[in-house]
């Protein structure tokens, strides 16, 4: 049980809402392990930012996380943690950065002083102390005349600066955990390119593990050392890198990396188009929830849903062709 | 150059920001469409992609500069020939939530230009042509009673198209068309564009900052930088040889679906220091100077213009020899 620094067992996230009960994670398991990259890939609605904010225990209402998910962290549960538990994990031993870091960061309050709190929030350290280090990540974090950067105002800096400083605040206690939410999502290329770098070295350097969230097959294939890939709210792949790419199993993974070109192939052919949109996940359907966009579905996929299959030593898939080979 | 279908000479949009500040989103651009063809515009966020689309079919009153269509300019289009222009020229925008009217049906929607431009003769002429639309884009004549937010993203991009289609346009601004969508829907987007076209006989200005989805669609591609062109040519030879050091970064910095290949580029990848310096009041010379690892005073001092080095392959850049 402990072996793994994190351990998520049975998840399920619930939202109501007026029209009923929205399932958007519906019994996910999975593990990381220390100083590893896992990035979760899947469409918008499938599940992966709720299955994040779980992790930092920052479901509000209308959602719950339903009784039966387990998330271990060294081997505590913490969904049992009391609030103070939590609040020094949070920011401390686990640390979170969002997709907009400017509705993220707070416009009243200097750059410098929001690392601050953070190290003093978890550190019983001096102000003095604080600043230097805070000046220290800033550096760190590759900003330019970091003790101007602290005295300045989010809506001062550019939106990859202002990603560079949700960074900073991130690793401020040294976590053991950073879980980047579409960190890149909202940058340009060159500047995605400078940011991944970035939370590649710091998190080799601190030896931090990542989670990482995304839509994007490309900075996958740049990052992640092992993949897990979402749909309607469940996991339907997950395995190293590797085996995902080029030992595709499940029908969905082979339709998302088909549907995008690529730039360094020349190709005429028509991409590949998943008919219809993903299902409602108010009343999710009984079976397999890709059936309905599939074009190899079975009788048993509409009436079952299928179990996770090991593939292989890290690699498993859920699709009923697999059980037939 | 005589089947251009649109052509642009030394297009220039200038913002005043008031307090002697002047924006150059479009500063000095040229380009030429050939009928049939698709044109990628591609650069960054802010590099001034949008206002160029917008400036070309007249929603923004250019500083200087012509925009020719069929041979004529725009802006001194009047009364019926206006008209046909601006049945003739079309947009699709990124956001398929903001630009369709929540208080409308589809068909309300699809049949608006229709009537404008009075081309259904009775009600049942125009009832047909609307569900002819939906089917083009693959949707239901149910449809065309609902409201918008009934519709998916996916499913509302396609209704815009449809509207645009519906006056039988020859020339479509995509302006990010599928940036907006999850990408097995912009699969669809991009497969129901490229039959369209060929159906058609569609010219398309392709409007993205996507590279490799630009690659896909277009026959050639034009790369702008703060307000400028900066590369224009064909795309797979934009992709195999390009001279732009910005380009050559850009290029670079894309990360490719495919973890082999990725740790084979990893060495080879060309790191941008920097962040793209302010289009207002933008300094003299070349504004990618500050960032480009082969700048020198020359750089700094003159603007590059736009010259050509090859068949076919244009370079705004002081370090690329050859060609004037």
């Amino acid at each position: 049980m402990s072996e793994h620094l994190l351990e998520i067992e049975n998840l399920r996230v619930s939202y109501r809402i007026y029209a009923g009960e929205v399932q958007s994670v519906r019994g996910i398991s999975f593990c990381l392990d220390a100083g590893e990259i896992l990035a979760i890939v899947g469409e918008s609605g499938c599940g992966k930012s709720v299955t994040a904010k779980s992790i930092m225990r920052l479901i509000h209402e209308p959602g719950t996380i339903l009784p039966g998910s387990h998330i271990y962290y060294k081997g505590e549960d913490i969904l049992t943690f009391d609030e103070r538990r939590l609040a020094m994990f949070r920011g401390g031993e686990c640390s979170i950065i969002f997709q907009d870091a400017l509705t993220s960061l707070n416009p009243t309050m200097t750059v410098g002083k929001q690392i601050m709190e953070n190290i003093r929030h978890h550190r019983n350290v001096s102000k003095a102390r604080a600043r230097e280090e805070a000046i220290e990540l800033l550096k760190k974090v590759g900003l330019s005349e970091p003790e101007r950067r602290f005295r300045q105002y989010p809506h001062e800096l550019s939106g990859g600066m202002r990603q560079r400083v949700m960074i900073a605040i991130a690793f401020a206690n040294r976590p053991k955990i950073l879980i980047a939410d579409e960190p890149t999502t909202a940058l340009d290329v060159t500047i995605q390119a400078q940011i991944m770098d970035l939370i590649k070295k710091l998190a080799r350097e601190e030896g931090t593990a990542v989670i990482l969230i995304t839509h994007d097959m490309g900075v996958v294939a740049n990052v992640a050392e092992r993949i897990a890939v979402m749909y309607a709210g469940k996991i339907v792949e997950q395995g190293d890198a590797d085996s995902i790419f080029y030992q595709t199993a499940h029908p969905y993974t082979e339709i998302l990396l088909a549907a995008v070109p690529r730039l360094d192939l020349n190709s005429e052919e028509e991409l590949t188009a998943i008919r219809g949109t993903p299902p409602d996940l108010i009343n999710p359907p009984a079976g397999c929830a890709f059936c309905t966009r599939c074009g190899r579905t079975m009788e048993v996929c509409l009436r079952e849903a299928p179990e996770m299959l090991r593939l292989g030593e890290t690699h498993q898939a859920a699709c009923f062709l697999l059980n037939m080979e | 150059m005589s089947d251009a279908v649109l052509e642009v000479r030394n297009l220039k949009k200038y913002f005043d920001l008031g307090h002697g500040q002047l924006l150059k989103a479009v500063d000095d651009i040229s380009f030429s469409i050939d009928a049939g063809e698709t044109l990628g515009l591609v650069g960054e966020s802010g590099c001034g992609k949008t206002t160029c689309g917008r400036t070309v079919i007249g929603m923004y009153q250019k500083t200087g500069g012509e925009v020719l269509y069929s041979g004529r300019e725009i802006s001194n289009l009047r009364g019926r020939d206006l008209k046909s222009f601006h049945k003739d020229a079309q947009m699709i925008f990124q956001d398929p939530y903001a630009s369709l009217n929540p208080r409308m049906t589809v068909s309300e929607i699809i049949g608006e230009g229709i009537d404008i431009h009075h081309l259904a003769p009775n009600r049942k002429a125009r009832e047909e042509r609307i569900y002819e639309l939906l089917s083009l884009v693959e949707l239901n004549p149910e449809h065309a009673g609902r409201f918008i937010h009934e519709f998916s993203g996916g499913q509302r991009q396609r209704i815009g198209i449809a509207r645009a289609l519906a006056v039988s346009p020859k020339l479509l601004i995509l302006d990010e068309p599928i940036s907006a969508l999850d990408v097995s829907i912009q699969a669809q987007v991009v497969n129901m564009l490229v039959r369209l076209q060929r159906e058609m006989g569609l010219t398309y200005l392709f409007i993205a900052h996507d590279l490799a989805m630009v690659k896909y669609i277009s026959k050639r591609v034009a790369v702008m930088y703060l307000g400028r062109l900066v590369e224009l040519t064909r795309a797979e030879e934009l992709y195999a040889h390009p001279l732009h050091p910005y380009t050559q970064a850009l290029l670079s910095a894309i990360p490719i679906p495919d973890p082999e290949v990725e740790r084979e580029r990893e060495h080879k990848r060309i790191r941008l220091e920097g962040e793209t310096v302010s289009p207002i009041n933008p300094p003299e010379g070349c504004l990618f100077a500050g960032r480009c690892p082969y700048a020198t005073a020359q750089c700094r001092q003159e603007t590059p213009q736009l010259k050509s080095v090859r068949e076919n392959h244009f370079v705004a850049c002081h370090k690329v020899p050859g060609g004037e």
